[in-house]
Parts: structure tokens; sequence; C-alpha cells
């Protein structure tokens, strides 16, 4: 079913506004579900300029996670890009003592998720 | 040999321009090889040589000017909408969000990203990956290593005044160890110049700055502790014998300081607190001879006076001057005070009568006694820190101490137990020397050496984790040094070991004192009977004329024979070379 709707995209502009309403529902699925996995605390999209745009907590949270993390996940791309040009960060993990954070990001988004690990 | 070549100039031509030109090499000297020298030196086969082809590195330390930092708050603001966009504007906002969300290319991203992330934590749930696997392992591994004893300075607090007294005494902070309380005062009697500050600190140990208190005394303190029941109180006893008490919520100044009739005459040089239901009792010893308890409550006069008066008649003229004073809350009714004379003096406090308050003294010190503790662990053997050695005494032998170092280059000023290992104990030195003795590893020498400053080291406390220490110097400075892991560890058997060396020590000591009890037993009777001999008197004096003549015959005898055996030795040479 996925697959299909993929490759759908490069389809004519008639069936343009059908994929995008399902894919959006479909993003929202993907979002519920990992919101829905077993420990996880929050989840926030934050895009390149550090505004969040999806998050499942509250206000100042958010932007506090969304700008420290911004922040980190520049520092660390630039440091694997530094060591290896051909080379750009995919995730980002962060163990702390309470909880995992963990940031899967892109050029121009970022996806974070706050874990409590399994016991 | 020197090599020199001589090249002249005419006077005439002194001052002219040089004019080079070139020329072809002339063999000045020519040193040949000297093949006889091959005779000092043999083939060595197989020769060993490293080799490493890396690139060749170098480590440097540098130490930067002191940075200064401040600790302050930020207040974050909502960033990064954009320009046309009121980030309070709530409808604003979520319209700008709702067109991000249809974008195209947002969708994509997230379904790619999103994938990943459900990996990785169904991935947590699965296992845990940070499990502890080697947690029970961890102390075997430890007694495995034999790191090699090491300390290294953590901090370092500078006195801020001008003018550096010197660090005279510290005490740590009962709970959490996060504070030292340091006790500034110039010890040399009339040297400090007149507008010396009085003032003491408290030092956070995370800010080596600024001081995070001061006490403001009247006089400068000598001593300062603090209460082991209540963080926030400290007694300070001060170079004009007065003792004061100071609450750290209340301020720099004194709550309340002793009169000046009834405190000591001469400065207070130890002050401690007692273990009582109040936790408000303390005593206080000086070099004018007195030990005086109080309660911090009344500070008009003394609950109570002690004359360390070694014939027990309280007559403060031939009093001990008292330098050091020691307590163990295991044990409240005994104490004991060094002395300025190099005695220690064991004291009861519960005694009927004054006299009995003395109950017996230890010498063998040539100087005063600058630290005096029992061990925290067996507390029938304390240490002593004095002149140019320290000594460990058991309380039994009253004679002499059990065990003692060697007679060092500098005095000694200062020491004191580690609270967690029997053996392990710290003394500091004159010439700035901080010394680590691990009394079941070596005897003779301290198991690590270090040389903290230039200048005399003062005073020595270890907090209560044995891992840090902090020891003041001449100038002031006070050094936070944190100590390896092997030294501040129970190592497996060391109590047994320990008591075990003390024992053994203790048996030795008894053994010679009886022995020279029996020696000076033996010449009494002997110079008794000697003394009956005396009716002959002539004979006695000839037997020591002729005693002296026996001497002088004997010795010129070995000496004529001496000279005869040279004059042999060299006829023997001279046949040798005449047969050449």
């Amino acid at each position: 079913f996925n697959g299909g709707w993929q490759t759908s995209l490069r389809s004519p502009v008639l069936g343009d506004m059908v994929t995008l309403f399902t894919f959006c529902a479909e993003v929202e699925d993907t979002l519920k579900r990992i919101q829905g996995i077993n420990g996880v605390i929050g989840t926030i999209v934050v895009n390149a300029e550090g505004i969040p745009i999806k998050t499942t907590l509250d206000n100042s949270t958010t932007v506090q996670y969304a700008g420290l993390l911004h922040q980190l996940t520049m520092k660390a791309r630039s440091t694997v890009r530094d060591i290896d040009p051909q080379n750009d960060l995919t995730f980002l993990r962060i163990r702390s003592k309470k909880h995992e954070i963990m940031v899967s990001t892109d050029k121009e988004y970022l996806l974070i998720v706050i874990q409590n690990p399994a016991e | 040999m020197e090599i020199v070549y001589v090249y002249t100039k005419k006077r005439s031509e002194f001052g002219r321009q040089c004019n080079f030109s070139d020329r072809p090499a002339e063999l000045h000297v020519d040193i040949l090889p000297d093949t006889s020298l091959a005779a000092n030196f043999t083939v060595r086969d197989p020769c060993n040589v490293t080799v490493q082809c890396a690139e060749e590195m170098s480590e440097h330390e540098v130490n930067t000017e002191r940075f200064e930092s401040e600790s302050r708050g930020v207040n974050h603001v909502e960033g990064g909408w954009p320009k046309d966009l009121n980030p309070e504007d709530m409808e604003a906002t979520i319209r700008y969000r709702k067109k991000v969300e249809k974008d195209e290319h947002y969708q994509n991203t997230i379904m790619q990203i999103a994938g990943l992330m459900e990996h990785c934590c169904k991935q947590n749930n699965a296992t845990d990956i940070y499990q502890e696997f080697f947690e029970d392992e961890d102390e075997e591994v430890m007694e495995e290593s034999e790191e090699q004893p090491s300390a290294k300075t953590i901090n370092v607090f500078r006195d801020p005044n001008e003018v550096k007294r010197t660090a005279t005494s510290l005490s740590w902070h009962p709970d959490g160890n996060h504070k030292l309380a340091v006790a500034y005062s110039s010890v040399e009697f009339q040297r400090a110049p007149n507008d010396t500050s009085f003032d003491s600190y408290i030092w956070d140990i995370e800010n080596p700055n600024k001081p995070e208190m001061t006490l403001k005394p009247v006089s400068p303190l000598v001593c300062l502790e603090y209460n082991p029941k209540d963080s926030h109180i400290l007694v300070g006893g001060s170079y004009n014998g007065q003792i004061a008490y100071w609450d750290t919520r209340k301020g720099s100044q004194p709550v309340e300081m002793s009169t000046i009739e009834h405190s000591h005459r001469d400065p207070v040089y130890k002050v401690i607190w007692l273990q009582s239901k109040t936790g408000t009792d303390i005593f206080s010893a000086s070099t004018d001879g007195q030990v005086l308890w109080w309660d911090i409550r009344k500070m008009s006069e003394p609950t109570e006076r002690l004359v360390l008066d070694p014939s027990k008649k309280g007559n403060l003229d031939s009093a001990l001057g008292a330098v050091s004073l020691e307590f163990e809350t295991t044990m409240p009714t005994k104490f004991m005070v060094g002395t300025e004379q190099g005695l220690v003096v064991s004291c009861n406090r519960k005694a009927k009568t004054p006299a009995e308050k003395i109950v017996c003294t230890y010498s063998g010190h040539h100087g005063p006694i600058y630290a005096l503790q029992r061990n925290p662990l067996f507390p029938k053997n304390f240490l002593t820190v004095a002149d140019w050695t320290a000594r460990i005494w058991s309380e039994d032998i009253k004679e002499s101490s059990i065990m003692w170092t060697k007679y060092h280059m500098a005095h000694l000023l200062d020491g004191c137990w580690s609270p967690v290992r029997p053996s392990v104990f710290f003394t500091v030195k004159m010439d700035g020397t901080l010394d680590v003795w691990d009394i079941l590893f070596k005897q003779n020498d301290p198991t690590l050496s270090l040389k903290v400053c230039d200048e005399a080291l003062y005073s020595i406390r270890v907090q209560d984790n044995g891992r840090f220490l902090g020891c003041g110097s001449q100038l002031g400075t006070t050094t936070l040094m944190e100590i390896s892991a092997g030294l501040c560890t129970l190592q497996k058997n060391e109590k047994a070991l320990v008591s075990e060396m003390f024992e053994r020590e203790t048996k030795r000591e008894k053994i010679l004192e009886a022995r020279h009890r029996e020696m000076r037993l033996k010449e009494r009777s002997r110079s008794e009977q000697s003394r009956e001999d005396e009716g002959k008197e002539a004979d006695g004096e000839e037997s020591a004329a002729e005693l002296v003549a026996r001497a002088e015959r004997e010795f010129f005898d070995i000496m004529e024979a001496e000279k005869k055996k040279e004059e042999k030795e060299r006829d023997t040479v001279k046949d040798v070379l005449l047969l050449e």
C-alpha cells in the first residue's frame, strides 16, 4: 500500500491533492505510533530555523528542547563532516540518567523523541 | 686537547673594510683514530633497537592566567519565526505550522526519519543496551590494578589580602564537605605589619576566586573548628587568648566572645568540640599552661580549668605550655595535651581532685608537639608530630614511642591519620612537602612525597572520606588535593595487619623497657657495692691510675706495631722496584 502511494507522487497534478491528503494522515499516524511506543515521553518535530512544528509536550519544554538540541545537532553534524566531508549525521542518541533523547536528522527537519528506556 | 687556529693582521690594517675571498679547504688538524682504545670495547651482538614508524608527537602542558567565571542565568525566548510573524499571535503561528505540515518535502522527510526513529525506540524497548555487565566484577578489578600512589592538586585558594598571613588551621564542613574554613594569623611574634587583616575565610571548594564568607574576629584566629553537630556554628581561638563563636547565618561578626579576664593569656592553639547533649561544649588549650572548658552559651567564664603542672600542684609558673589537644568521642573522659616542651600529657577529665587529673606523661620529642591524634580505628595508638620526626605511641608504653620515622631535613609542622585506612597518615614539612606514609607498605620512607609549594606548610586536614585533603602554607595558600584510590580504600586484611604490627612493636618496647630496668637495677647495685669498697681508698685510686697506665701502654704498643708493619711494607716495595 505504502509503496504504491509513494510511486504515485510522480503522477500528474489531479491525483496530487488526494495523495497529499493521505500522506498527511500517514505522517500523523507515524508520529502517533511513535508516541504510542512503550516508554516514549514526548515527540517534537523541528524545522531548520528551530521552530517546533509538531509537539506532544507543553510549550516551554518544547521551546527548550528545540533550541538546545538544534544547536547540538548542528555541532554534531559539523563534527561528522569535518572528519569526512562525504559523511553526514543521521542519528544522535543522548543517554542520560533519567531517559534517552533521540534525534533523527535530515537537512531540513529534526525529529526529537524522549524515551524512558526499558528497565 | 685544544684545537686552535691563529691568524694575524697588521695593526696598520685595523679598521679596514673586510675583503672576503674564497679559497680551497685547508686541513688544520687531523686526529687519527687510536686503535688501542678499541681494547676497552667489546662487540655486542645482538643489539636491541626499537623503531617506530609513526608521527612523532610531544605533549605540553600550559597554565593559563587565572580565569574568573561567574554563573548567570539566561532567559530563553522563542526565535526563528519569520520576520512578518508575531510569535505571540497564536493564530498566526498555528497557520504557519499547518502550512509547513502540508509541504510535500516535510512529509517525505518525516516518513524517512520517523522510520529510523521507530526502529531505535523499539530497539530500546527490546534490550537495554547500556546494561552494566561488570558491576560485580568491579571490586575484583580494583584490587588487581596496582596503580602508583599519587596525589593531584584540585584547587588552590589564595589569601586575598595584600599582606599574606599563614593558614594556621583548617576545618572541613561536617555535612557534605563542600566548604573549608581556614584560619589565618601571623605566627611569628610581632613580625606582622600593622595593617595586616584579621579576617579568616570560609571557602567553597568549587570557587577558588572569592571566599564564600568572611569571619571578622577582634584578633587573628589561630584555630577554627566547625561544630560537628551543627554545621552553622564555628568556634575559633584567637591570638590574644580569647575564644569566639560564629553562626554563619548571622553574619561575619562573632556571636559571642569570651571575656578577656577569664580567657587564656597566650594565643589559643587548639580548640575542640566536646561530645555533649547540648552540643555546645568546647575545650581549648594555650601555651599559657591552661586547658579551659567552655559552654558557648555562656562565654563570660570557663566552666572548668586545668593547669598543666607536671608536679600536680596547679602552679601556673611551672606549667607546661599546650600546643595541641586530642579528644576522641568514643573515650569522652580522657584527653591528651601536646606541650611546647615535647611531652604528651594524658589527662582524665572525671578525676576527683585536680592533682589526679594529670594521669601520665609521654616523653620522647625534642620540640613542641604540633599534632596529636589517636588512630581512628585503633584508639590505643596515637600519632605525634614534632621537631623532625613523627612518632606512633602505644598508651601503655610511657618511656618511648613504638614506631618513629627517621629524622628529616626539615621540621614537621602538622600531621593526621587517614580516617579510612588505619595504616596511612600524612605529615607536612617546613620545606613545603607533603608526605603520605603507609606503614604496611614501607616504614622507612614515605610512600608518597610531594612538593606542594615552596614555602612551609603549616597545617593539614583530611576530609572524612579520606579522599581529599587541604593543606595550608605560610603565605596563606591553601591547596586542595585528591589522593589516588589506592591510598583511600581499605585493603583486605588491613585492620588485622595493622593491629599485629602495633602489637609487635608494643611488645618489643615492653621487652626493651624491662631490659633497661634490669640494667639500671644492676648498675645501682654495682654502684652501691663500689661505695662499700671505697673504704680502701688508696687501692681505689691506684686501680684507677693503673687502668690509665695500662691503657696508655696498650695504645703505644698498637702504634709501634702499626709503624713496624708500614716499614716492612715499604721495604718490600723497594725490593720489588730494585728487582725490576
